[in-house]
Order: structure tokens, then sequence, then C-alpha cells
């Protein structure tokens, strides 16, 4: 209804907006809604920064809740037809989509989040989450006192291994007991099925949740059974405030606005943006003073500035994978290429990895 | 496995369940009458908005369980109205009120996604819905009355012809059916995951759907049903938790595959008697014929 109500007001706008002084129509595909306060709702107050930024330069249409199937075309095709200049694509699994479209309208820009594949008018861009999976993975080894963790992971993308992997890394350094419980749920949004796992995670004695899912449901679930957890895309520390230790944001709004400028300066071009703490893409909701004693937070504030720095990347080696192969060398870090296709395991996390 | 690991697998079971066993329920007595109704995962929404938002206002959860039932009333009477007295396309008719329902519980629930409220022990709502499959089955199968709704749901004409009134049958099972959706998602939004989330059912109601083929129409079997495909729901979890490989989305795609299966049996026709399949379902009345 919602999706149908927006067309009609996207072509509506068009036609309004053509009469104008032809600001530049920037379109957004979103995975749920942007009341998830979660991932969409992160994509959305970028997309209002964006519009705050630039004015009467740009308007802006969403539609909510496109499944990562066919409709992802046919959602795609309708923005691009309807005269937007520039569509943003906000989930992993919209690539194959965003490529078709792309391919039918070579004059419309196209902007995938979390892929890998380009076009002359698809460009992608992705935030290093995994930076913040670190300080998380470094307060949860150091936090735990049932030396278990749960993890509520979603699909299997590297986005979300890698994840994974940066955790591990950082809470096994601190804590070599620790153990990694991991339940993939195999969807981005699904309160009911989030909590279920939550619960079963505590279930099984995990102490701290960390999730790579979309709403707060598990946040809920940890606050309810007395145990600790990490908010996810955005600070949701206000439905969970005797549990939320911290979070890791997800900050849109100043690449939107850039790329949006681009279009409407005509100096869009295609490109690849990975960025992280260091440009502001990534950073930590305030740390839960009532929760973490004070010499970890400020061990968490001092690892912020060496990763923004550089002076602390998340895979530094030696890195072994499940099988004992040395995947990073001593002294060396990953490349890009090796994280943006990360699909195994560091050595000790138990399980094998969904494919 | 601990026996107080092995309880706590049990509870989540319970709790994960009951919103499956309520909606489905609901819609198998509407379907028994011969009426489908598609619009379940919408009804449930906004079950599950209308008791959120009475909660947040009122502080009540009787007052809130009382609105959400009669919103479900609301939402199945005006399908109701639309395939009984209109004779609109019942397939039709139940997508359009499933697509109405996500907006409409998106624009109800839009200011209070996140508001924080006390959650109801969902230990209740479990006795309840055994209760509840308990009753029906009595109630098609030792009433008369019971008897009669059957009767509807087989041959409508028939019933006609001895002076049954198959609009009245057929508005209760899809009145009651409205109800139960809409305990199944004031259930969801007050119990199991006490938020408001735009569409937190996550598609449910299509399990509820499947979950009556897959019951052949019965009662006990629905319970059944329900309880295997929440319980495979939550133990891949727990194997997943305990590091036990195996294809998590398997899981995920069982209950859809189950009930392709038994549709693939019913369609052989002299099967589907023997499966009761009620024999008038989607079929319109038209009195005076």
């Amino acid at each position: 209804m919602i999706r149908i109500l927006l067309l009609i007001t996207a072509i509506l706008g068009f036609s309004i907006g053509s009469a104008n002084a032809d600001p530049k129509k920037v379109g957004f595909i979103y995975i749920g809604p942007p009341g998830d306060h979660g991932w969409t709702y992160m994509h959305d107050v970028g997309r209002q920064y964006m519009e705050s930024q630039l004015g009467d330069a740009v308007t802006s249409t969403y539609i909510e809740n496109v499944p990562e199937n066919a409709d992802a075309v046919r959602a795609i095709r309708k923005l691009a037809a309807s005269g937007h200049d520039l569509i943003f694509t906000t989930s992993f699994n919209y690539m194959d989509q965003t490529l078709e479209v792309a391919k039918e309208f070579p004059d419309v820009k196209f902007e995938h989040a979390t892929g890998y594949m380009r076009a002359p008018n698809v460009s992608t861009y992705s935030a290093r989450f995994y930076e913040g999976r670190t300080i998380s993975g470094h307060i949860a080894g150091k936090m735990t006192k049932s030396n278990v963790i749960g993890y509520i992971a979603s699909f299997p993308i590297p986005e979300v291994v890698r994840g994974i992997n940066a955790f591990y890394l950082a809470a096994s350094k601190v804590n070599p007991d620790i153990q990694i419980k991991i339940i993939w749920a195999f969807t981005w949004y699904d309160p009911g099925k989030e909590s279920d796992a939550a619960n079963t995670l505590i279930n099984q004695g995990a102490d701290i949740l960390v999730q790579h899912t979309d709403t707060f449901a598990p946040c809920q679930a940890a606050e309810k059974a007395g145990v600790l957890a990490f908010g996810q895309a955005s600070n949701q520390e206000e439905f969970c405030p005797n549990a939320h230790l911290t979070a890791i944001e997800d900050i849109w709004g100043p690449y939107y606005a850039q790329r949006a400028k681009a279009v409407v300066d005509g100096t869009w071009a295609e490109k690849d943006t990975w960025d992280g703490m260091a440009e502001g893409m990534v950073v930590m909701s305030p740390y839960n003073a009532k929760l973490m004693p004070t010499d970890l937070i400020q061990e968490a504030v001092e690892m912020e500035i060496a990763i923004k720095d550089g002076s602390l990347h998340p895979f530094t080696g030696p890195i072994y994978d499940q099988a004992g192969e040395l995947r990073v060398a001593e002294g060396e870090v990953a490349d890009d290429l090796m994280m943006a296709t990360m699909d195994w395991y560091v050595q000790g996390i138990d399980g094998e990895l969904p494919q | 496995m601990n026996i107080e690991v092995f309880i706590g697998v049990i509870q989540i079971i319970l709790i994960a369940t009951t919103p499956l066993v309520f909606a489905a329920i609901g819609e198998l007595v509407t379907e028994k009458t011969g009426v489908l109704n598609l619009g379940v995962e919408g009804m449930m929404l906004v079950g599950a908005v209308t008791a959120f938002v009475t909660l947040v206002i009122t502080g009540s959860y009787s007052l809130a369980f009382i609105v959400s039932l009669l919103s479900g009333a609301l939402m199945s009477g005006l399908f109701a109205y639309l395939v009984l007295i209109l004779m609109s396309n019942q397939v039709a008719t139940g997508l359009a009120l499933t697509i109405f329902g996500i907006g409409l519980s998106s624009i109800i629930g839009k200011q209070y996604i996140g508001t924080p409220i006390q959650g109801l022990n969902p230990y209740f709502f479990v006795a309840l819905s055994f209760l509840i499959v308990f009753l029906v089955s009595y109630f098609f199968y030792k009433t008369k009355l019971g008897l009669i709704f059957r009767a509807v749901g087989e041959s409508h004409n028939s019933s006609h012809a001895l002076g049954y009134s198959v609009i009245k049958v057929r508005l209760m099972g899809i009145l009651f059916g409205g109800c139960m959706c809409a305990l199944a998602g004031s259930y969801m939004s007050i119990c199991y995951a006490p938020m408001w989330q735009e569409n937190m059912t996550a598609g449910r109601g299509w399990i509820a759907l499947a979950l009556v083929v897959f019951a052949t129409w019965k009662p006990g079997r629905t319970l059944v049903g329900a309880y295997i495909f929440g319980g495979v729901s939550i133990l891949q979890m727990n194997l997943q938790a305990w590091g036990v490989n195996f294809p998590g989305q398997f899981f995920n795609m069982a209950p859809y595959l189950a009930t392709m299966i038994v549709l693939i049996i019913i369609s052989s026709n002299r099967l589907r008697i023997k499966l009761s399949a009620p024999a008038s379902l989607t079929i319109p009345f038209f009195k005076g014929r």
C-alpha cells in the first residue's frame, strides 16, 4: 500500500518538480521500513541529511520493504523510469537487480550499498563496520563472565562474516577462553525470530549478545533476561538501557550529500567507496558508563583513535583460518580484496560457515 | 544437555509457536465454512498494532486485547461484506486485505515504534491456544452447529435447501478467523516480542495459511503441524548454537515445502475427499440458485 502511495507521489513529484528549477531526483530502495531503528532507519537519516544539505537542488523518494528478489527489479525500474537521476539501493542482495536495471537506463546513476559489482553508471559504497566490531569484541572479551558470547547473524555474506571474524579476533585476544555461538537467522528483519535466536543463545549460556540483524528485538530480549548486548546500526540505548553497552552507528548522510551534489554538478563518476571511522562513516555510540568500568571505556576510546590513525588494523596477522591455514602473515594486514570476499571463519570459531 | 537448558528450549518453542496456532485455527474455521481468507497477515498486523497502541495510551492489558479483537472483527467484517454480499473474488479480496492491513498498521503505529512497554507473561496465551484448538475440534465434530458449519463448507446449495443461512454461517466463520488473527497479532506485540515494528509478523500469516492445508483442515493436526513448524525452527537455532553443521536455509523453507507436498497430494481429486478439503472452498454462494 505504502509502496504504491510512494510511487504515486514519486510520479506526481516528477510532474511538479520539472516545472520548478529542475531539481535532481534521488531515489532510495530500502529493505525494511525506516522505522526499524536500525539499518534502514540510518539510511533514511542519511537521506534527510542529504536533503537538508542540498536544499532545493534535490528531491528524494524512497520505496520501503523491498524484498531481495525480482520485486527489487520492478521497484528499481519504477524509480528509474519515473525520472530519478540517482538511485541508492541499500542492501547487499540488490546487487544483480541494480546492475540489470542500470543496463536499461544508462543515463541514470546507481549506487549500490555493500556490493562489489560496478558498471559505468553503477558505483558501490560501504562502511568499514568491522572496525566497530573490533571494539565490540574487545569490550565483550573483558565484560563476559560466562565466556560465552551469542552472535545473531543474518546471511553468510562477506560483510557479516568479516564482522564475526573481527569481533572474535579482538575478543579472543583479551580473553583466550572465550567461546562464540553463532545463529544464522537467514533474515534481516523479523523481530520474533530475532528474539527467538536471542533467547536460544541466552538459554545456552551467553551473557553478551551481538547482532547483525536490523531490529532492536535482541537487545530487548537481553534487557529482559538481564544480560548485556550491543546495539546495531543506530544507538539503541533507549530500548534497552540496562543491557546496551554501545552500538556501531552507520553515518551515511555526508556520503549521500556528496554523491547527490556530484550529480547536480555533473561530476558523478563510477567509483568504489569504503570508508570507516577515520572518515566518520562508522561511529561508536556513547559507551554505557553504568555497565562498563571507566578504564575499559578509556581503552575503547583509545582503540578508536588507533583505528583512525591507522596504527590498529582489525585484521593484523598472523591470522589462521579454521583449517589452520595461514591467511595473513605476521606483521601484515588483510587487504581490501581479502576482506571484501571473506568467506571463511578465523581459527577458534566453532561450527561451519553455511554456504 | 542439562535439564534447565532443555526446559528453556521447550519454553522458547511454546512462545514462538503460539501465534501460528491462533492464526491457523482461526483460518481453519473460516475455510471450513467454505471461505478462503488470504488476509491473515494483514489482520495479524492490524491486531498487533491496535493492541500495542491501546496499551500505550490506556495502560490496560484487557482493553488492549478487546480493542485488538474488535479490530480483527472489523477487518474480517469488511472482507465478509465484500465476498459474501458483493460476491467479490475471495483470493483477490484476501490479498487486498493483507496489503491494506500492512499499510494501515504502519500508519497507525508510526509514532509508537520503539515505545517501551512491559511485556505480558505468555504462558496464559499458550494455554489458551491449546484450549481453543480443543474447543474448535469439539465444536466441529461433537455439536450440531459444528455439523452445519461443515455442511455449508462442503455444499452451500444443499445447506441452503435445508434451510440453513449460508451467509450467516460464513459470516461467523470469517469473524472468528479475524478475531483469532488479531489475537495472534496482539500476542506478538504484547507478549512474544513486546514492541511495535512495522511488518513485525514477518510472514507468519502466510505460514498459518500453509499450515491449514498442511493439516488437511483438521484442528488437532493444525496444532501438531504448528508445533512441527515452530519446533523445527527453534531446534535448528539450537543446533546452530551448539555448532552442529547442517543447512539452515533448508529449515526455513521446510514449512512451505511440506505444504507443497500436501497440495500435490490433494490435487489428485479422489484423495481430495479423503483429505477433507471443504468442497465449496472459494466458491461464492448465489442465493436462489
